[in-house]
């Protein structure tokens, strides 16, 4: 029987949603595929992980070791290597996260296994798999299909897949000893550093005014923070504004930046690539300003216009000031 | 120190309007500009800025057609010694895992203490071509490095994760980072400083000259191979406020007065 492996995501004491996440696909496909599913867990007194696990998988492999403590991309290649070259599963799901960005390239070469990036779609095709990929900043989709035979692994991105909610599964806990001794690593972790809040805490404000590329130039952000002080809102921005060093860190909403939720957000000159649209989806109301139609904004924005910003943001600014008296 | 920095030559397609051409497996490319990978433009800014401190070489590679001078002119334009160009119709075809293959063989005829990649790339966007390299070469590596300070042959890395946060990590020497957007402010680079390296060499390597073998590269030695392209399905959607300036914005008004966007 096709067995179907997830690695589980965790840092700080949590397990993270990409493991949620995948062990919901991963289930659809074991269901498809009459396979099973399996969950792998690296870490140091993660027993209660497992436990939480267990109703999601049939096997939950516990890989305990104090030397994994903290996540290292060396150490989880030479366990991961270890593992799965003993179980061989016909697929392993990994998060395309800031983790499995830094340690599946890496374990594929290991493995010598092909491997698939950054998936937001896979199905069962004959006996492998048909992949969905976002390219060129996701303005478009690519099919694409496995060259080489299976074992295959995927790694897949945050929020692509939704949790279904299924039948617990109360699956069996199999604790698997850590190949790890006391060799010397070439990489060491020395700390987690946290971003600073910032001036203003941008994900306590009721209404956000965001600016991103489309501003074109530090001199213009003077006009979108006049239009954010007509309406009472605070200032934020996509990557690139934070990139280009126009505005702080602080203020950058999306997957590396903050996570907002604010009655009213507002997108200026954002095309709203996915990293972005992750940090702001759950806002009130959402009203994009974009010059290109197909911008995927407008697939998330409650309320779109479609024009050049630096014609439409001086106008709505002047209105609004006119009608408030 | 000498340092090895991996490019790309990508078209400009943040604010294109892109279709898909008629063979259904590429995207339209007239009209669109092109330019060094966003990612890589931070890469090769890091290896000048650490060679201007430490003393050295920068060396950039690209895999690419005669096209790809272009990203490499500009390279030598901000700082780097030495450019060099893999080419080969072989090539064609090669996903994340070919290419890194036929960076590694390169690499290894070259002296290096430390080797930049661009986080990812923005067109394929596979994000492994770096880490892939550094495991072929057995080398350490950090991946999305927004910060670098070297001393005693070790390097010390700031890489993100999510949520703002980030993980410090020291590795030794020789080692790869793959270099995220935002670490440093690139150099501008004027039309007179590209013309002051018109002259230089470019070394052309191709696959014998490289020393692989035909079936480790191209499609054949990739890892995926792309069936189609195809627009994403736009979802519900935004409604569209139309109309003039004038008459959009006192709707904009009415939308904050009743979501409570206005304070």
């Amino acid at each position: 029987m096709k067995e179907i492996m997830v690695v589980a995501e965790h840092r700080r004491g949590e397990l993270r949603d990409i493991t949620w996440e995948m062990l919901s696909k991963g289930r659809s496909l074991a269901e498809a595929m009459e396979g099973t599913l399996s969950v792998v867990l690296l870490g140091k007194g993660v027993k209660p992980f497992a436990e939480a696990l267990r109703s999601k998988a049939h096997r939950v492999y516990l890989i305990e070791d104090d030397r994994l403590e903290f996540y290292n991309s060396e150490t989880y290649e030479r366990v991961l290597f270890q593992f799965l070259s003993e179980k061989k599963p016909f697929l392993t799901l990994i998060g395309h996260t800031a983790q499995g960005m830094d340690f599946v390239p890496a374990l594929a070469i290991r493995l010598g296994w092909p491997l698939a990036t950054d998936c937001i779609g896979i199905e069962p095709k004959d006996d492998s798999f048909t992949l969905i990929r976002q390219i060129y900043g996701g303005k478009i989709n690519a099919e694409v299909s496995f060259v080489r035979k299976a074992p295959y692994l995927v790694t897949l991105r945050s929020g692509a897949f939704s949790v279904e909610e299924k039948k617990p599964i109360e699956g069996e806990i199999v604790t698997t000893s850590s190949p790890l001794s006391d060799e010397v690593l070439g990489r060491r972790f020395i700390e987690y550093v946290e971003a600073s809040v910032g001036e203003v805490d941008i994900t306590q404000a009721d209404i956000l005014v965001a600016v991103g590329r489309g501003i074109k130039d530090a001199e213009n952000i003077p006009l979108v923070k006049e239009f954010a002080d007509s309406i009472g809102g605070a200032l934020a921005c996509s990557r690139p504004v934070v990139d280009k060093k126009w505005l702080p860190k602080s203020c950058q909403v999306g997957t590396s930046g903050k996570t907002v939720k604010p009655k009213v957000y507002i997108a200026i000159g954002i095309s709203g690539a996915f990293q972005h649209v992750a940090g702001m989806k759950g806002s009130g109301t959402i009203i994009a300003i974009n010059k290109d139609p197909k911008a995927p904004i407008f697939s998330v924005a409650h309320y779109g216009i479609v024009g050049d910003l630096f014609k439409i943001v001086p106008v709505i600014k002047d209105k609004i000031k006119e009608m408030k008296k | 120190m000498n340092i090895i920095v991996c490019i790309k030559r990508v078209p400009d397609t943040a604010d294109a309007d892109l279709a898909i051409d008629r063979s259904g497996r590429d995207i339209e490319k007239t009209g669109l500009a092109f330019d060094l990978n966003e990612w890589d433009s931070y890469a090769i800014e890091e290896a000048i800025l650490l060679k201007e401190r430490f003393g050295g070489t920068v060396t950039v590679l690209s895999m690419g057609g005669e096209d790809t001078n272009e990203s490499l002119r500009k390279c030598l334009a901000m700082g780097a010694d030495e450019a060099i160009r893999l080419t080969d119709p072989a090539f064609s075809g090669s996903d994340g895992f070919a290419t890194a293959k036929v960076l590694a063989q390169a690499i290894r005829r070259l002296p290096y203490d430390l080797i930049l990649t661009g986080t990812q790339a923005e067109d394929d966007g596979f994000g492994e071509v770096g880490v892939m390299v550094a495991r072929l070469l057995g080398l350490s590596h950090v991946a999305i490095v927004t910060r670098v300070e070297m001393e005693d042959g070790k390097i010390r890395a700031h890489r993100e994760l999510e949520g703002g946060l980030e993980e410090v990590v020291e590795v030794k020497l020789p080692a790869l980072l793959t270099i995220q957007t935002g670490i440093n402010e690139p150099r501008y680079v004027s039309i007179m400083g590209i013309r002051k390296v018109a002259k230089k060499e470019i070394k052309v390597w191709g696959l014998s000259d490289l020393g692989l073998k035909e079936e480790e590269v191209g499609l054949k030695g990739s890892d995926i191979g792309l069936e189609r392209l195809f627009l994403p399905l736009v979802g519900e959607g935004a409604q569209i406020l139309e109309g003039k300036p004038e008459e959009v914005a006192a709707k904009v008004f009415e939308i904050l007065k009743d979501k409570g966007g206005l304070v």
